[in-house]
């Protein structure tokens, strides 16, 4: 198997997700774009982990995954938070710091 | 080779159609759905890498319980189960023009860098070996990692319970 064709995957997939992150006004959404971002990170590191022989990229998939994990639960807490007191997700709404 | 190859480009296939249907779905509940599937197809595809313990650790912690607590935030949310109109930034075709010239960029340095290397075909990494690794090597980072996941839990514990 060439190396490119996993890089290349993963490409596509970094770049979905940086459409959704740009494209996507709903918390909930934002939040999975991010995780098919962190997914295309994690299968570099795994095709680089392969390609040199090495368990180290396993290693450091696993904890990128372990980071997911509480940014997804922080995440969305914080998603909650601004539904209970806008009754909305819609990102767009939230400008306060605007000047 | 060759059957791991067409393994790849079906895996890769579906993965590509699902991920799209994520960014572009009108409906939240489908676009969690589809995230399983691309997370599913992650997973095989650390398979095909020889990485069986990481694809093990992708289907528990992702699609077993990152997409269950996606699912209780569309839920809570109160998400309307089926079409909705107002997903989208009006401002999806410069999104769209970031992303695919961040594509192209991304595919011509690869191109340019890594052309035509194989991945050595080798005897698969064992678990033991990636448990030796983590308790070894890797053992402050993987403490600090536990730390940081129970200060995470605590933090949406404070952040998302009613006072």
């Amino acid at each position: 198997m060439l190396l490119n064709q996993f890089l290349f995957l993963a490409a596509f997939l970094f770049a979905t997700g940086v459409y959704g992150v740009l494209a996507r006004k709903n918390g909930v959404l934002v939040l999975m774009s991010i995780e098919l971002i962190l997914n295309a990170v994690n299968l570099n590191l795994v095709a680089f982990g392969a390609f040199n022989q090495t368990v180290t990229g396993q290693i450091f998939a696993l904890f990128v995954i372990a980071i997911a994990a509480a940014e997804v639960g922080v995440g969305l807490a914080i998603v909650l938070l601004i539904y209970r007191n806008r009754r909305s997700v819609d990102l767009t709404g939230i400008d306060a710091l605007k000047g | 080779m060759v059957a791991q190859n067409i393994a790849f480009w079906t895996i890769a296939l579906v993965m590509i159609t699902a991920a799209m249907s994520v960014v572009t779905t009108r409906n939240v509940v489908r676009a969690a759905l589809s995230l399983v599937i691309v997370l599913a197809g992650v997973a095989a595809q650390y398979i095909l890498l020889a990485a069986e313990f990481t694809a093990v650790v992708q289907v528990l912690v992702y699609i077993g319980a990152v997409i269950v607590l996606f699912l209780f935030g569309i839920m809570l949310t109160r998400a309307r189960i089926g079409h909705e109109s107002d997903l989208d930034h009006s401002n999806r075709v410069p999104a769209f023009i970031v992303s695919g010239a961040l594509f192209v960029l991304l595919v011509a340095l690869l191109r340019d860098a890594f052309g035509g290397i194989h991945i050595p075909d080798s005897a698969p990494s064992t678990t033991g070996q990636v448990g030796d690794a983590i308790f070894s090597t890797y053992l402050v980072p993987f403490e600090i990692a536990s730390v940081l996941l129970l200060a995470a839990l605590v933090g949406a514990i404070v952040l998302a319970r009613r006072d």
